[in-house]
């Protein structure tokens, strides 16, 4: 099968498959997400729909993957078809039971850091925004050199200097992003920490905990969401290009990256098999773009 | 006239400092080792005695700020001390694959940028036709794909059939022609990852303008649409159209990275990311270090270049 002709097959399907899934959403589901369910563009139904069949296979890898994660069960290089519908890799494992391993390790591994970042970074940055003054201006130029350097080198140098082993890996990469979701969340809040409401706790007496939690948090929610998609995109991709690397998660653990690198040499051959999981990175990506940009849409109220 | 030196010499000297406070931070960053660099190299086996001649051959018995400033002014020279793992200078290692990498970027960039500008202005003028959607959907995607897919799918296509090489075999004997040729792989693997962004922003630049009283009065005095785009718009739109181009173009550092590993291609990223692998956090420093010049002096160049473009800036300080 050619490219063009693969291409427009897949082009034609996730639109029935997206167009079905929304179809059904608006059904399923109770009167007011449901309007939401039907208004939504295709694009959008089918980035959820994909998310949702990430989500499904990481939670439940073990029983939807036909052998084990590390296990060697068959000769190397394996063609397609057969008891290995994938064929096995540069060991001898199964492929498709990695693939399916791999969505709970690269995307738990990925979200697992998003989240750290997001914590440490919103955090900092609002407080940062509501104390202003020294707090401010120390915490802001101090990101300000670190983002000086571009992410990948910076994360880079210091993997060189603590070693590259999973957990360096999520707290360097996440110690790198949360300098970018500090600049965006203390943006948001310094818009919001002039409003009259936040005024009226302060003199109420509330501390910067409840100001936060309760005053800022909440209407700070809906950019924070999105940039937490995009900061999402950029994290996978990060972690993925490290594996790819062979400086990122580490075989035996199943895991997309790495997995491109390992059988890499099969391209040569024209086999396409390597680029099944990369294929996995770029469909997850792409969808979590598609909610992200659908959700920006909605709340800045644009209609074209 | 005046005013324009004075915003130049402003930027510069900030530019000067940004540089100088990345250093620090690269070079700060072995002191956050457990340990010290010594302990590291020869692990846990090490007796007393070694650590103490290594330390002293390292010069690691000097407080932090001299060996800083060792450092820096060696590195202002071109002189990057030597490789732990190799123990020959670093500058040699580096000399020959800072002309392939910067060769490669370059490439990349004059493909890039042109067909980018293209690409979005007609984006643009037929915006929401066919054209216009798949441009978008094409883009947004590139930018969704990691490197090495976009770079293993040009392999399969156009290597497979035997028109480009896989992989790169250059050296410093090697004529022009037969470098671009070598390298036209990775060179368009980067082009399509930044051609993205590029034509994006490109085209909600230009969109953004055309909203304006003077597009519409272009518009009625019977001016045709490529006209009143490239004459009247682009312009305008100079600005940002400027800074997304030295963003991105400081992005192909990053991606030179990736796609340097996956050409086998001569250049600082393949050295890099052997490096890290090997610990090796001399050589490391001194390529963070370029990387990061490189990035500041980017952005530094686009500060100015759209500044000078849209006079207006100029009263922002």
């Amino acid at each position: 099968m050619s490219l063009p002709v693969f291409l427009i097959l897949f082009l034609l399907g996730s639109f029935t498959l997206a167009f079905v899934f929304r179809a059904t959403l608006s059904r399923a589901l109770p009167h007011n997400q449901a309007i939401v369910a039907r208004d939504m563009p295709l694009t959008a139904a089918f980035g959820i729909m994909v998310v949702a069949v990430y989500l499904f296979v990481a939670v439940f890898a073990p029983l939807l993957a036909p052998f084990a994660e590390r296990e060697v069960v068959g000769a190397q290089f394996q063609p397609w078809g057969g008891a290995h519908l994938l064929g096995t890799d540069r060991l001898g494992r199964d492929m498709l039971s990695r693939l399916i391993y791999g969505a709970r390790n690269t995307v738990g591994i990925a979200f697992a850091t998003t989240a750290l970042a997001f914590v440490v970074g919103a955090f900092l940055g609002i407080w940062a925004a509501l104390r202003g003054g020294w707090l401010d201006q120390v915490l802001s130029r101090f990101v300000d050199a670190l983002m000086a350097i571009p992410s990948l080198i910076f994360a880079l140098l210091l993997l060189t200097i603590f070693g590259t082993s999973v957990l360096t890996l999520i707290l360097v990469i996440a110690a790198v992003d949360a300098t970018r979701v500090y600049r965006i969340s203390r943006s948001v809040a310094q818009g919001i920490v002039v409003m009259d409401y936040i005024e009226a706790a302060r003199l109420r007496g509330e501390g910067s905990w409840y100001l936060i939690r309760r005053e800022i948090l909440p209407n700070a929610l809906a950019p924070l969401v999105a940039e937490f998609g995009l900061r999402f995109c950029f994290v996978f991709l990060t972690i993925s290009s490290l594996s790819f690397l062979g400086l990122g998660i580490k075989p035996p653990m199943a895991d997309w990256g790495s997995m491109v690198r390992d059988n890499a040499t099969l391209i040569t051959f024209g086999d396409i098999t390597p680029l099944l999981p990369a294929g996995a990175i770029a469909l997850l990506t792409v969808a979590v773009n598609f909610v992200v940009d659908w959700q920006l849409h909605r709340a800045s109220g644009l209609k074209e | 006239m005046h005013a324009v030196l004075k915003m130049i010499a402003q930027r510069l000297a900030l530019g000067a400092l940004t540089l100088f406070v990345v250093s620090i931070v690269i070079f700060g960053a072995t002191e956050l080792l457990p340990g010290d660099l010594a302990s590291a190299i020869l692990g846990q086996s090490a007796t007393p005695e070694t650590l103490a001649a290594l330390r002293a051959q390292l010069g690691l018995n000097d407080p932090a700020p001299v060996r800083y400033w060792a450092w820096l002014t060696g590195a202002l020279q071109g002189d990057f001390g030597v490789s732990l793992a190799t123990r020959r200078p670093i500058a040699d290692m580096i000399e020959q694959r800072l002309g392939n990498t910067l060769f490669l970027a370059l490439y990349a960039a004059a493909l890039a940028v042109p067909l980018a500008l293209v690409l979005g202005i007609l984006a643009a003028l037929w915006r929401n036709t066919i054209f216009d959607r798949v441009a978008n959907a094409g883009a947004l995607s590139a930018i969704s794909f990691p490197e090495f897919f976009v770079a293993y799918i040009l392999v399969l296509w156009l290597a497979q059939s035997g028109y480009f090489p896989s992989m790169v075999r250059i050296s410093p004997a090697s004529s022009l022609a037969d470098k671009l040729y070598m390298s036209f792989l990775p060179a368009l693997t980067l082009t399509l990852v930044v051609t993205a962004h590029m034509m994006r922003m490109t085209r909600a630049a230009i969109i953004n303008l055309m909203a304006s009283p003077y597009i519409e009065m272009a518009r009625l005095k019977g001016a045709s649409p490529l006209r009143i785009v490239l004459r009247h718009a682009l312009p305008n739109a100079l600005a940002p159209i400027i800074n997304v181009i030295a963003l991105n173009l400081a992005y192909l550092i990053t991606g030179v990275v990736v796609v340097e590993v996956v050409f086998v291609y001569p250049g600082l990223g393949q050295l890099m990311v052997d490096s890290v692998a090997k610990r090796d956090i001399a050589v490391v420093q001194a390529i963070a270090l370029i990387f990061a010049s490189a990035y500041v002096l980017l952005n530094l160049t686009a500060d100015v270049l759209s500044t000078l473009t849209n006079p207006r800036l100029m009263k922002r300080g």
